[in-house]
C-alpha cells in the first residue's frame, strides 16, 4: 500500500496532517454544535504517499462507548467526505475507535455503504431530519445567549420586551457572530433590522408569548452547554492527554471545565 | 434522616442498584464497555475523596450497599430500579433476585421495583404476572435502550409497551421509571428523544412516569412535556453529582425544573452505585443558586426537603413522621397544562 521509499520528508507530512485537520474543522458534532477538532474527537491523522496520491488515515474517538451511534456515524462519514474532497487525496480510511458500533460503522465506511447500507434494518430513510433537529436547537441556543446577555447588561430591559430586539441592537462579538452563522444555516434573514427572537421559520412571537419563548430557548441553551462540557470532560477522563486537543468553550464554562487532575485508572482487573 | 442547622430531612433515595459487572458475568465486550462508561461518569463527577477503585466499582454486594446507603448515607428508604441488560451480562446487570431478597429482608428500608421488556411479547406478560404474584412490586424500571435480539431499543408508545402498561394498571403497578438511554430505533431520529413519554403519559393518566436523569441530555424536551403532563415526574439520577464539578450547570438544571414542573415532582437519587448518597445529600442541603443567576429564585429549605425525600415518599406511600410532612405548592408559573399539546410534533 505505502511505498516506504517514496515517503516525503517529515516536515511535509506534518503540513499535510495540518491540512487534513483543517478540513476536519468543517465537520461538526451536530448535537454539541462544535467542530470535532475543537472537541478533541480526532485521535490521529496519518498521511502517507500512495501510488496515485495521498493516503489519509484518521482515527476518531468519542467520550463513551455508548455515544449515540447515529451521531457517531454522521461525524465519521462527514469526516470521510471532507477529506475525500481534498485535492491530491487518493484514498481515505476513517475509523471510529472504542465504540459499541465501531465494527459496524467502520465496515460501512470502508465499503462506502452509506447510512442505510451500514445500519440496514435499523435505518429507515436518512439522518437529514436528525441534522435539522439539532440545527434548530443550535439556533435557539445562540438566540437565547444574545438576548440573555442583553438582559443582564441592561437591567431596565424587561424579559417581556425582548420580542422587539433586532440584530442591530446586539453588540458585535462572539455571541452575535454565532447567531448570524446559525441564522444563515436555517435560511433566516441576517439584515440589521431582522427581529432576533424568532422560531426556526422566522416567525416572531406575540408580546404575551415572548417570555415563554425565551424560557424555552433558555432550557435548550442550558442543555446544549451542559452536554458539551460533560462530553468534553468525559473524553478527558477516558483518554489521558486528550485535553491538549480540546479548544476552550467559553459558553457554559465553569472553573472545573478544563481540570485535568483526574487520577489515571486502568479499567482492568488486577488479580 | 439528615439533620443540619436544626432542620430534619427525611431521605428517600429513589434510584439505586445492586449490580454485578465483574468479568465473569460479562457476556461480551459490551458488558465491559457499559461498566467502563459508568466508571468514567463516576471518575469524572466525583470528589477525589469519594472515588472508588475499579474493582470496588464492579460489584458491591448487599452488605456494602446497606452500609453505604443507610449506615453512612442518611437514607431512610431506598428504591431498587434494576436494569436487566441480558445481552451484555450473563446473569443480567441489575441483580434481580439479590435485590429482591435484600428488600424482603429489610422491608422498612428498601422497596424493590421490577423491570420488563415489552419486546418479550405474550411470554413476557405471563412472566410479569408471575413475577408480580411473587414480588408484589409497585413500580418498574424501563430502560428503553436495552438490546434484545435484533432490536436495540423500543419506545414507550409502541403497541406492545401499551399492552404491558395495561397489565400494570390491572396489577396495581403504578410507578413507571423510565431511563432514556441512547435508543437505537429508529436510528433516523434523536436517540434521546423523550416524546414517547409524552404519548404514554397522556394515554395512561393513572400511572406515574418518572423520567430518570430528568431527561438529560434532553432537559429542555423533558421540561416541556412534564409541564403539560401532571403525571410526569423527574428523577435526579446522574444530575445530582454535577453539584460538585459543575455547580452552575446544576443550579440551572434545578432552576429550570422548579420553574417548569415545580417542587413537588422532583425526586432525589444517588443512582447508587454510580455514586453514594452521603456526599450528595450533604452537598444538596448546602447548595444554593449563585447570586448572579437572577433568573432563578433561591432554593428554599422546604423545596430541598421535598426533593430529598417527601416527593418520592408520597408516590410510594412510605410513612413520613407527621412533623416532617409538607403541603403541596401552588401551580407553577408556566400556567395550566395544555392537554391538547400532547406531543412534541413541530417543536
Amino acid at each position: 500500500m505505502t511505498d516506504v521509499q517514496t515517503l516525503p520528508a517529515p516536515r511535509a507530512v506534518l503540513l499535510e496532517c495540518e491540512d487534513v485537520r483543517h478540513a476536519l474543522h468543517a465537520v461538526q458534532d451536530p448535537e454539541l454544535d462544535e467542530p470535532i477538532t475543537d472537541l478533541g474527537f480526532v485521535r490521529s491523522i496519518d498521511v502517507t504517499r500512495g501510488v496515485g496520491g495521498l493516503v489519509v488515515s484518521v482515527h476518531l474517538r468519542l467520550p463513551t462507548s455508548f455515544c449515540s451511534p447515529n451521531f457517531a456515524y454522521l461525524m465519521a462519514s462527514d469526516s470521510k467526505d471532507a477529506i475525500a474532497a481534498m485535492e491530491g487525496v487518493e484514498k481515505v480510511v476513517v475509523e471510529l475507535d472504542d465504540h459499541h458500533d465501531s465494527d459496524l460503522i467502520n465496515a460501512g465506511l470502508a465499503a462506502d455503504a452509506g447510512y442505510r447500507g451500514t445500519f440496514r434494518h435499523e435505518a429507515e430513510d436518512s439522518l437529514d431530519e436528525l441534522r435539522w433537529t439539532f440545527r434548530k436547537k443550535a439556533h435557539t441556543a445562540a438566540m437565547e445567549r444574545c438576548l440573555t446577555e442583553l438582559l443582564r447588561a441592561d437591567r431596565d430591559l424587561a424579559e417581556t420586551d425582548v420580542g422587539g430586539i433586532r440584530l442591530a441592537d446586539l453588540s458585535a462579538g462572539r455571541s452575535k457572530t454565532a447567531l448570524l452563522r446559525r441564522r444563515e444555516t436555517l435560511g433566516l434573514p441576517t439584515h440589521p433590522n431582522a427581529v432576533v427572537l424568532v422560531d426556526h421559520e422566522g416567525h416572531t412571537y406575540a408580546p404575551e408569548a415572548v417570555s415563554m419563548a425565551l424560557r424555552r430557548a433558555r432550557s435548550t441553551r442550558i442543555s446544549i452547554d451542559g452536554n458539551a462540557h460533560f462530553c468534553r470532560g468525559l473524553l478527558r477522563t477516558r483518554y489521558a492527554g486528550s485535553e491538549a486537543d480540546q479548544s476552550v468553550r467559553p459558553e457554559g464554562a465553569e472553573p472545573t471545565s478544563h481540570h485535568t487532575l483526574l487520577p489515571v485508572a486502568v479499567k482492568e482487573i488486577h488479580p | 434522616m439528615y439533620t443540619k442547622d436544626g432542620e430534619n430531612y427525611f431521605i428517600v433515595d429513589a434510584h439505586i442498584a445492586l449490580w454485578d459487572a465483574r468479568p465473569e458475568n460479562q457476556r461480551n465486550i459490551h458488558g465491559k464497555q457499559f461498566i467502563d462508561c459508568f466508571y468514567d461518569y463516576h471518575r469524572n463527577l466525583s470528589p477525589a475523596e469519594q472515588l472508588w477503585t475499579y474493582e470496588e466499582y464492579l460489584y458491591q454486594g448487599g452488605q456494602r450497599l446497606m452500609k453505604d446507603i443507610f449506615e453512612d448515607g442518611y437514607v431512610d428508604h431506598a428504591i431498587f430500579q434494576p436494569a436487566y441488560l441480558g445481552e451484555f451480562y450473563k446473569n443480567g446487570f441489575g441483580q434481580i433476585e439479590e435485590s429482591y431478597a435484600l428488600a424482603a429482608a429489610h422491608p422498612t428500608q428498601l422497596t424493590y421495583n421490577h423491570c420488563f421488556d415489552p419486546r418479550n411479547g405474550e411470554a413476557g406478560l405471563d412472566q410479569l404476572r408471575a413475577d408480580h404474584e411473587r414480588m408484589n412490586f409497585k413500580g418498574v424500571k424501563l430502560y428503553t435502550a436495552e438490546w434484545n435480539g435484533d432490536s436495540r431499543g423500543y419506545k414507550l408508545s409502541d403497541p406492545w409497551t401499551y399492552r404491558y402498561f395495561e397489565e400494570c394498571r390491572k396489577l396495581g403497578v403504578k410507578n413507571i421509571h423510565v431511563h432514556k438511554g441512547p435508543t437505537i430505533r429508529p436510528l433516523d431520529r434523536d436517540a434521546f428523544d423523550v416524546s414517547d413519554v409524552d404519548h404514554a403519559a397522556t394515554d395512561f393518566t393513572d400511572l406515574n412516569f418518572v423520567v430518570e436523569h430528568v431527561g438529560l441530555p434532553r432537559l429542555e424536551d423533558f421540561c416541556w412535556i412534564a409541564t403539560q403532563e401532571p403525571n410526569v415526574h423527574g428523577g435526579l439520577a446522574v444530575a445530582m453529582p454535577f453539584m460538585h464539578t459543575r455547580p452552575r450547570y446544576f443550579a440551572q438544571i434545578i432552576g429550570e425544573l422548579i420553574y417548569w414542573i415545580g417542587e413537588d415532582r422532583i425526586q432525589f437519587s444517588s443512582d447508587y452505585a454510580l455514586w453514594t448518597p452521603r456526599w450528595l445529600i450533604e452537598a444538596f442541603v448546602d447548595f444554593q443558586i449563585p447570586e448572579d443567576m437572577t433568573e432563578y429564585a433561591p432554593l428554599t429549605i422546604d423545596q430541598k426537603k421535598k426533593i430529598l425525600g417527601l416527593n418520592a415518599a408520597k408516590m410510594y406511600d412510605i410513612p413520613v413522621p407527621e412533623a416532617l410532612r409538607l403541603p403541596d405548592a401552588e401551580e407553577t408559573a408556566t400556567g395550566p397544562r395544555q392537554p391538547d399539546r400532547a406531543d412534541l410534533a413541530g417543536v
